[in-house]
């Protein structure tokens, strides 16, 4: 006979593997989807073992949890592809609530008899737990353009968030100390809500990518955190591999914009950058129509187009897939150039050009795609700016110097589709529009990709 | 089956190393289905959550597990439902090309 108890540990076991191999399979887009099931079935398991051996007594608050969660979860589940970032913050500030109220109850009833360990990580647990719920929030907010999405700052900012998190801190070590001082337990949840709010007030929008990538670590963290307190393996496994995920993510994107994490979250780099911009001003730029652009693209025998968010704003992926598809049946070479932090999340831009049916073949990262832009007749910029800039490169006052960009003025005749010569999210003027090579296209991306479709089109037959 | 610090300190060890990995190698192409995954699967906390509220140790557990089990299954349907809503969107151009 098998005890009950060492059921649901074989079931945890069999989870375990699920959401490892789930992970792995997520390495490639042909077994991706392998993925989900795989992570799907380790989930399912892990519930209806614990429902079912879990030394349950009471039914009826979980079943009813269980439900509302479920009605809640679907809509989120089908939520636009471009509202997936501020969807995936608020998932994160799910998860972060879930890990804190947990943390919550199980002090509540230990105390005042925590070990000292046990009373460490669990205040890891709630401190992590509390503000990534309000951090993100906070960004879904921001993202959801509810918030306002430029960065507030103020003297003393970092000082006093600082002061907070010591505060929190100084709080958790007098609990593990005396955990008997139960009044102190309210503070040391309150502050870190606090701080988590504090933290993304001075974040702006291009700085999201990096973010949400720490939120998620931290979301992470939190839940292994809980898995020591409850003494789980399968949480401490959970949790430690979200953990890793959001951290590797967050350095590619700090790697991305040539940042660290603390300059990042205390850096407030948003600001007009007006020196730069000021001196010139006046230099002339050259643009051209949708026929000219479209005589030119289908006269190229290789095209990259590079995306950014602005794209994604006009909502011209769908008008960007029938340029690709009208240049490809000429013979056209056509590739996209996608920048780690093109988007408002890790890997966004994959995802809204996939959604508009481009081939993920045709979609390459910046180190792939940056050694064909001298073979490259037509690098068309759509909604792009600072990822392009070339200042970042050779300009050592820039304040974007030794980010790393696509190469887009190496290619033979550079097209910049744009609503204005205003400065990008960063307010740094870039000098490419100003190029000879440089062609700018003026007006609204999703109506001008159309005009050069039709442009195309029409003379084809 | 008791662990004791050390034994979680391993298994948490090991996992994060298993972690980087295994995540170092998920293609940049993926990294939004790879976080909305990642989200659904540390949704699993909801163990925690159900054993808490199903034990019925106090009235403030029952309440506080009961909000965390809302939060973390709609986690769970809603992080798998969007990655798979995402991965079936890639396609490789084989295949559509008339």
């Amino acid at each position: 006979m098998i005890a009950r108890e060492n059921i649901l540990e074989i079931t945890y076991l069999i989870a375990t593997a699920l959401f490892v191999l789930s992970l792995k399979w997520l390495s490639s887009p042909v077994t991706a989807r392998r993925g989900v099931w795989a992570g799907e079935a380790g989930m399912l398991l892990a519930i209806v073992g614990t429902l079912l051996h879990g030394g349950i007594v009471d039914y009826k608050l979980i079943a009813i949890g269980l439900v509302l969660g479920t009605i809640i979860g679907v809509p989120l589940g089908r939520v636009a592809m471009t509202a997936v970032p501020q969807r995936t913050a608020l998932s994160h500030a799910f998860g972060a609530l879930c890990v804190t109220l947990v943390g919550t109850s199980e002090f509540y009833l230990r105390a005042p008899n925590v070990p000292g360990f046990m009373m460490g990580v669990l205040s890891l647990e709630v401190i992590l737990g509390a503000l990534t719920f309000t951090g993100s929030l906070m960004a879904a907010g921001k993202l959801q353009e509810v918030l306002p999405q430029r960065p507030i700052t103020y003297k003393g900012q970092n000082f006093v968030n600082l002061g907070l998190l010591a505060i929190a801190i100084s709080i958790a070590v007098m609990l593990v100390l005396h955990p008997e001082k139960m009044y102190l337990f309210p503070f040391m949840i309150g502050i870190p809500l606090v701080f988590g709010v504090m933290m993304i007030i001075p974040i702006g929008g291009a700085d999201m990518p990096t973010v949400i990538s720490l939120l998620n670590s931290y979301a992470g963290l939190s839940a292994a955190a809980m898995g020591f307190v409850l003494q789980s393996k399968l949480l401490i496994i959970a949790g430690a591999l979200d953990g890793a995920s959001g951290f590797i993510l967050s350095v590619n994107m700090s790697k991305a914009m040539n940042r660290s994490f603390t300059n990042v979250l205390f850096g407030a780099f948003g600001q007009e950058q007006v020196t730069v911009a000021g001196a010139k001003e006046a230099r002339p730029v050259r643009s051209a129509s949708p026929e000219e652009a479209a005589g030119i693209l289908t006269a190229a025998s290789k095209v990259v187009i590079v995306p950014g968010y602005g794209m994604a704003v006009a909502q011209a992926q769908h008008k960007v897939r029938e340029l690709y598809d009208a240049l490809t049946k000429r013979g056209v070479d056509v590739k996209f150039g996608i920048h780690p932090v093109a988007g408002r999340m890790p890997g966004h831009m994959n995802v809204l050009l996939a959604e508009a049916d481009i081939p993920y073949d045709k979609l390459l990262e910046m180190d792939e795609i940056n050694g064909d832009f001298p073979q490259t007749d037509v690098a068309l910029v759509i909604g792009a700016n600072d990822v392009t800039n070339p200042a970042a490169r050779e300009d050592t006052s820039s304040p974007i110097y030794g980010m790393p960009i696509l190469d887009v003025d190496k290619a033979h005749t550079v097209m910049v589709i744009k609503r204005s010569m205003g400065a990008g999210f960063a307010g740094i003027a870039n000098p490419l529009y100003y190029l000879d090579k440089t062609l700018m296209l003026f007006g609204d991306a999703k109506n001008f990709v159309g005009a050069i479709v039709r442009e195309i089109s029409g003379g084809h037959n | 089956m008791k662990l004791d610090l050390i034994t979680s300190l391993y298994v948490f060890m090991l996992a994060a190393f298993i972690g980087f990995e295994v995540i170092r190698r998920v293609s940049p192409l993926l990294h939004t289905p790879l976080m909305s995954l990642t989200n659904a699967l540390d949704a699993i906390a909801v163990v925690g959550a159900i054993i808490l509220v199903g034990e019925g140790k106090s009235r403030l557990a029952m309440i506080l597990g009961t909000i965390a089990i809302v939060a973390a299954t709609s986690n769970i349907v809603g992080g798998f439902m969007i990655t798979d809503r995402m991965l079936k969107m890639f396609k490789a151009s084989g295949p559509r090309k008339p």
